[in-house]
């Protein structure tokens, strides 16, 4: 929102704070935690309005609720789905004749319509569609993605965009997940502390059956399911079609599959919901572990934007938060490390001035010579090329013509290589600066 | 916000980092091409790219030296995702064999490859746990019921059959691929 709107609607002596009383009273007043140097009121209220915050993913409904209510003016929102009658018990922004349009824009006219003076701009379409230049114009990032690719891309995105000359450049990102009763808020302040690559190991795999069980002794209908699943299509119909999870004929065919399997081991219960849910792997949303998540997620989205209390993720402090919902209700907060040899945010691309005549091959051995690197035995590669390897030995000899030609035939100026080496636990990456 | 600034050039990290607009390297291939570098495939194994850009999809190829599988030449898909090493590398047969932990489709039997796979482990665990399933083919993990009870039932029996199926013959019916060198 620009300058001019917010000073018409949410000027703090005006008319309209009368709605944020209750937010007032933690902006306006210093608490036990406000630092000695936070100045009440005015400031916390305009970088409030100021504040232009990205939302993305399946918490969207909660996320979205809890940001325009927490005084936030200038909400942009992403997400790729499409509104289906399934939703419609926890995602309350939703009645059922929005049916088949998109979550985006239908959260978004929503909210715009309940709190006055907010303003919320959805986009349709997946994270991965916008590049660099968009996520730059935002302060902070805050999602509720459900895969942990999409939350894998963002992290590097946003660790890839910090350019330690440009404070602007550091957007917070804030990631909250939910898987049944269980759920997480953690907040990851891109290259300063632990992100969501060095915590990879806090998400659980898919809990998998062993191949041998499902071919020979299946014991649950889910294992009859995954069969239909994982072998029957690919003996009988892998050739014609390729499965599409959303195919209402491709579900019922493994339903009967999966149906016929579980009679002749005589076990009960497959249904076609339960096809659906093992074959594109639904676990159930709960609304109530949904709520807390998304509101321990925006909560530290209000704090850290408002220096009103010490917020989650500050280096050398708690940055995750777990929350368990089947245990009793549970919850723990604790400091997750940041891994030195994290690929992400580990080893940060430096610099390196190259001569763009060099051949690759002088390029290696220059390596070798630079003190603070020492590579001995390199191997090299572009997002889109491989430039050298050492090993396996098939791929040496492919990648070897590559040796004597000339950097500008391989890489564009600017480009980032990744440089790893049998003696080093870590992959070094260099963004070559061609000399002029 | 203004204090996460300030702690964050306390942190005063040397690093030059710039904004990129270039394609930056992935994390999984950032991966595999370590994983690759600590490859040890000794004489009896070897890999293919058939693309050398794309490191996520290769064959393997491997040649037992001992066992019931002797002489044999046996290749195998990789296919790597953008999820590696969260999930485990897809790893298939591409020739039909007559082998108790590997169905006629190719899928394999191989506890790291599904259940029990963890981003800790590498390729060449996964490399190594192939090797071992032509030399201690196994009868309690069964994918080819046929073959598992020929084993356990009557191995010079199940030794027959191995040989005359990776000559191309047929066992129980089914005919193989001859995957003789």
């Amino acid at each position: 929102m620009d300058m001019d709107g917010a000073s018409v609607n949410g000027s703090p002596a005006g008319m309209d704070r009368k709605r944020w009383t209750y937010l007032d009273r933690i902006l306006n007043r210093p608490g036990p935690f406000t630092d000695e140097e936070w100045v009440p009121g005015e400031p916390n209220i305009e970088s409030l309005e100021r504040m232009k915050i990205l939302g993305a993913g399946g918490l969207g409904c909660e996320i979205l609720k809890n940001l325009a209510l927490s005084g936030f003016k200038d909400i942009h929102v992403i997400d790729m789905d499409t509104i289906d009658v399934s939703n419609l018990n926890r995602q309350f922004l939703f009645r059922q004749a929005d049916v088949g349009r998109p979550k985006a824009e239908v959260a978004a006219q929503f909210v715009e319509k309940r709190v006055r003076g907010v303003k919320i701009t959805p986009f349709c379409g997946k994270i991965q569609d916008k590049d660099e230049d968009y996520y730059m114009q935002f302060g902070m990032v805050i999602c509720g993605l459900d895969s942990i690719e999409a939350r894998r891309w963002i992290n590097a995105t946003l660790v890839g965009m910090v350019d330690n000359d440009d404070a602007d450049t550091l957007k917070p990102l804030i990631d909250g997940g939910t898987e049944g009763f269980k759920g997480q808020a953690r907040v990851i302040l891109p290259t300063m502390t632990s992100c969501i690559e060095c915590q990879l190991d806090m998400h659980a795999p898919r809990a998998a059956v062993p191949l041998c069980t499902l071919a020979t002794i299946p014991r649950q209908p889910q294992h009859c399911i995954e069969w239909a699943h994982i072998i029957a299509w690919e003996e009988e119909r892998k050739g014609n079609d390729t499965l599409d999870t959303d195919d209402p004929e491709h579900i019922t065919w493994l339903y009967q599959k999966a149906l016929a399997r579980a009679n002749e081991f005589n076990i009960p219960g497959v249904t076609y919901s339960m096809t659906q849910g093992v074959v594109k792997n639904i676990i159930p949303a709960i609304a109530s572990t949904n709520a807390i998540v998304a509101a321990a997620c925006c909560n530290e989205a209000f704090k850290i934007v408002t220096s009103t209390n010490p917020p989650l993720g500050f280096p050398g402090t708690n940055n995750y938060m777990m929350y368990t919902g089947d245990d009793s209700v549970y919850t723990y907060t604790f400091e997750h490390s940041k891994k030195d040899d994290c690929p992400v945010c580990g080893n940060l691309a430096k610099n390196l001035e190259v001569d763009p005549n060099t051949t690759l091959e002088d390029f290696i051995a220059s390596l070798a010579e630079k003190p603070e690197a020492q590579l001995k035995k390199p191997t090299l590669r572009t997002e889109e090329k491989s430039l050298y390897y050492q090993s396996p030995p098939s791929l040496e000899e492919q990648t070897r013509p590559n040796l004597k030609k000339k950097l500008s035939e391989l890489v564009s100026d600017g480009e980032q290589i990744a440089v790893s080496d049998p003696a080093f636990q870590i992959t070094f990456k260099f963004k070559l600066v061609f000399k002029k | 916000m203004l204090k996460i600034w300030s702690m964050k050039q306390k942190q005063q990290q040397a690093e030059n980092a710039q904004p990129g607009k270039k394609k930056k390297v992935t994390a999984a291939q950032l991966r595999v091409q370590k994983d690759l570098s600590e490859l040890s495939l000794g004489s009896t194994m070897r890999t293919e790219f058939p693309n050398p850009d794309d490191i996520l999809n290769f064959t393997l190829t491997i040649e037992p030296d001992e066992g019931m599988y002797k002489g044999g030449r046996f290749h195998f898909s990789f296919a790597i995702n953008q999820n590696f090493p969260h999930d485990p590398p897809k790893v298939k047969c591409t020739q039909k064999i007559y082998h108790p932990n590997i169905d006629m489709e190719g899928n394999i039997c191989l506890n790291i490859l599904r259940e029990d796979w963890k981003p800790v482990l590498n390729l060449n665990a996964v490399i190594v746990g192939l090797q071992f399933l032509f030399l201690e083919p196994n009868a309690s993990d069964p994918l080819n019921k046929e073959a598992a009870e020929d084993l356990k039932t009557n191995r010079e029996g199940f030794k027959r059959n191995v040989r005359s199926s990776m000559g191309g013959g047929s066992v129980k019916g089914q005919t193989f691929e001859r995957v003789l060198k």
